[in-house]
């Protein structure tokens, strides 16, 4: 049996970071999906009425597996962060509950007249229920992210004794909640959530502009791609530098509240100044890969890189070793590479998006085969890089599950077995797998099926689609 | 407890804002001297109630999809539900951030000393959730024949392991299940195929509907016997119970339930369907009120901690109140909004997902 407080980390690493890929292509889809609807509405061209109910459906299989996979989120801090709730229930309680009634039911809600509802409902309260739905997504990722940030940078509280239990007391909301963190936190969660659709969107459009113009693949609507594809490109332009500019502000930031995480990302053990930035690094001895102590790193460093991001143009600076901190440093090796990929990644984007929107401008963009295939590939690196930059503000924050306040090995429920723990994690395990397998597989569905033929709904699909046996026509009715 | 927080640790980081809200009305007693905690304790079961009365009338509506054949008929139970299951199943989400919110020490014992149950909980909604979203990804026998049976699978054990908890919790059991806990889920899982029956009056026509709202009585005759036999076995067993149990409120609460039970037999055999359904509504926060009055003051038996002992302190409860008093009805007008659009019964090609 595993230990039941290393189970219950395992299982909420294991459950956020499958939940996050939902809230990721909702909240990034929900913007899109306003703009669809509006042009819809207003332009009355198919083109627009075929990319609102295309998204539609990849927006409506995301927010259902993020539903279930989410409702288990708000659980696990009750089954198995027993102590950190009863702790901390007082300031981290209301926000869940807000994010409940304020943002979730106007998402939920709103989400079934969206989806069923444009043959029932007159043009002004679709386009009501596309901007509540959008708005609901967003909201949600506020108040998780109030509640998130007052874990990492904790104010407006005091620590008082209650029935012999020492509880983290709410003592002034303003302080507690407009919480210094958080406007980083939801600047950059946004920003790489549309960021990771726009990249989805671009590579969805190029696997069906590249199997028609280069494979000679007769695809339907190489027009509904193409401006699909030059829509994904405008908003790539627009975040992807956005986010470089801002992660490095943001990282300054981290460097000023919680130095031991931002030594963590950069794997110093002493503290230094003139401290290089390693693009690259590995320690001396591989033992030492998973070791939190592992000091000797050699590697490609850019010199006094680190200390001048710190600082905002300082090579000469100090940064605080983690050897400094009295606590045990966070496991370094897993948030200093998954802090190199986020950024690398970062970089990436900008690059692609700057070369996409330099063909297009020289009219070359349906011609670059290699860009088409970079598209493709990059497809789901959007996500990736999220799932990496949330590696660096969760496990980086270690070992504090409210930073300076509470460990988390001490808000793990008391009474909970190995057994127990072990059961669900590996319950869960197979359960989220399967869960990520499906969505795959259903998401990969639609996107192959292209979207639906709104000109003549009388037509079925044509047979030489690779699904066609068992795919549904694509006939007009409702959208789902 | 105590030395699980760290007050002061050499990190170097401000831990709190020397500026302390001088905004006295959040900090001085419950609003307009409102009994707050009181009305937390009821607000926290009512969110349950009204998620088990709506979450049940679709959680009912997957019971009877087992009854149906055709692909048809099952499209049309599927499309009844579509666009107001998500919704309804964020009452749930709401209950659990209430009681985390307003009784942190209760959300944190209760659901992980049902640690198992909750996790099943959670697998039967997981299950129940994803089932019509992929019965209409592929339109083969197969894929649908097996989403079918997850459909219903989930539609069962949900509202079964919901009664379970909910018993366990006022029992104060400690075991995962216990006799008197099944029978609660068992009668759960009657009380949501009630209300499934009258909404599919709702919302089917013809056979269908007959055939579906048929169902409706026999489930209610089940459920009411059900609850007779649970508090029949529990003033035989408890006699810590038997006091709260023949309560002038619990007694009420059980005669109100058979009037209500035949309320909706009559209105099941009138076709008046909104009346049915209501009579539903009112079974199922009878059943949750009954719960509730056998707790109160106590709110945790295995503890024996009360309302006034869990609740949060003043700043967070004033706020929370707040917040719900200007939220919840917001959150009433998008129901109305959405089930006044989709008002009346499913119409031809409106299936679940038809793409």
């Amino acid at each position: 049996m595993i230990d039941p407080a290393l189970a219950s980390r395992l299982q909420f690493a294991l459950t956020t970071i499958v939940h996050i890929i939902f809230p990721v292509m909702s909240m990034g889809l929900a913007p899109f999906l306003v703009y669809f609807t509006w042009k819809d509405i207003r332009t009355q061209k198919p083109v627009y009425e075929q990319l609102r109910r295309f998204w539609t459906k990849i927006f409506a299989v995301s927010f259902v597996v993020g539903t279930v996979t989410g409702i288990v989120l708000e659980f696990e801090f009750g089954t198995n962060f027993a102590a950190f709730s009863t702790a901390a229930g007082e300031l981290f309680g209301g926000p869940l509950a807000v994010e409940g009634m304020m943002a979730f039911m106007l998402e939920a809600t709103f989400l079934g007249v969206f989806v069923f509802g444009r043959e029932r409902v007159g043009d002004a309260l679709y386009m009501i229920s596309a901007v509540a739905v959008g708005l609901g997504t967003w909201l949600s990722a506020v108040w998780i992210l109030v509640a998130n940030s007052w874990m990492q940078t904790p104010r407006g509280y005091e620590l008082v004794v209650e029935e012999g239990q020492t509880v983290v007391s709410l003592v002034d909301p303003i302080a507690a909640y407009a919480n210094p963190r958080f406007p980083w936190m939801f600047v950059h969660m946004q920003n790489a959530a549309v960021l990771s659709v726009a990249l989805f969107m671009a590579g969805v459009a190029a696997y069906h502009l590249f199997r028609h113009y280069h494979w000679e693949y007769p695809v339907e609507h190489p027009e509904f791609w193409e401006t699909t594809l030059k829509i994904a490109i405008v908003v790539m332009l627009l975040t992807a530098p956005f986010q470089v500019l801002h992660g490095d502000a943001y990282a300054r930031h981290v460097a000023e509240t919680q130095p031991q995480k931002f030594a963590a990302m950069e794997a110093v053990w002493e503290t230094d100044s003139y401290v290089p930035e390693y693009i690259f690094a590995v320690p001396t001895d591989l033992d030492d890969l998973l070791n939190p102590r592992a000091k000797e790193i050699f590697g490609i460093g850019i010199p006094g890189g680190a200390s001048w991001l710190v600082s905002g143009g300082d090579p000469t600076a100090e940064i605080t070793g983690l050897n400094e901190f009295d606590t045990q440093a966070p496991p370094v090796a897993i948030v200093f590479w998954s802090f190199r990929i986020m950024v690398a990644l970062g970089f990436w984007f900008v690059l692609l998006a700057f070369w996409a929107g330099y063909r297009w401008r020289r009219g070359q963009l349906l011609e670059d085969d290699l860009l088409h295939k970079s598209l493709m590939a990059s497809s789901l690196l959007g996500i990736l890089a999220v799932e990496v930059g949330w590696i660096v503000t969760e496990v980086g924050r270690q070992p504090w599950v409210i930073q300076g306040v509470m460990k988390t090995a001490d808000g793990v429920s008391p009474g909970l077995t190995g057994f127990e723990a072990t059961l669900t994690l590996v319950g869960f395990g197979v359960v989220y797998l399967g869960l990520l397998t499906l969505y795959t597989y259903v998401i990969a569905r639609i996107v192959r099926a292209g979207p639906p033929a709104i000109d003549d709904p009388s037509v079925d699909e044509p047979s030489d689609r690779p699904a066609s046996s068992d795919s549904a026509t694509t006939a007009g009715g409702e959208d789902d | 407890m105590t030395e699980h927080l760290a007050a002061v640790v050499g990190s170097g980081v401000p831990l709190a804002d020397p500026t302390v809200l001088q905004a006295g009305w959040l900090a001085d007693g419950p609003l307009f001297g409102l009994p707050l905690t009181d009305l937390w304790f009821a607000l926290v079961f009512f969110i349950l109630g009204t998620f088990l009365f709506l979450d049940g009338f679709d959680f009912g509506v997957g019971v009877l999809f087992a009854t149906r054949e055709s692909a048809s008929d099952r499209e049309q139970l599927l499309a009844a539900i579509g666009p107001f299951w998500d919704g309804n199943e964020v009452w749930l989400v709401v209950f659990g951030g209430a009681l985390f919110a307003a009784f942190p020490e209760v959300y944190a014992t209760l659901f992980s000393r049902h640690y198992l149950l909750m996790f099943a909980i959670l697998g039967a909604l997981i299950v129940r959730g994803l089932a019509p979203e992929m019965y209409e990804q592929r339109h083969d026998d197969a894929w649908q024949r097996w989403w079918g049976r997850a459909f219903v699978v989930g539609s069962v054990t949900a509202p079964l392991f919901l009664g379970v908890f909910a018993a366990n919790w006022l029992l104060g059991a400690t075991a995962l299940v216990s006799l008197p806990s099944v029978v609660v889920g068992v009668a759960l899982v009657a009380l949501s195929t009630t209300g499934g029956a009258a909404f599919l009056g709702l919302k089917t026509r013809g056979r269908v509907q007959r055939e579906t709202t048929a169902h409706g009585p026999r489930a209610l005759v089940g459920y009411l016997a059900l609850i007779v036999v649970a508090v029949g076995f529990l003033l035989a067993t408890r006699p810590d119970l038997r006091g709260e149990l023949l309560a002038p409120t619990a007694l009420a609460l059980l005669v109100a339930s058979v009037g209500l039970g035949a309320a909706y037999v009559v209105a099941m055999r009138r076709e008046s369907y909104v009346g049915a359904l209501a009579a539903t509504a009112g079974l199922t926060y009878g059943l949750v009120a009954l719960i509730a009055s056998v707790l109160y003051p106590v709110i945790d038996p295995v503890t024996g901690l009360t309302v006034a002992d869990a609740i949060v302190s003043t700043i967070p409860l004033n706020l929370m109140s707040v917040g719900a008093a200007l939220l919840l009805p917001l959150v009433f007008a998008y129901f109305v909004v959405l089930y006044s659009a989709f008002w009346g019964p499913v119409e031809e090609g409106e299936g679940y997902a038809s793409e």
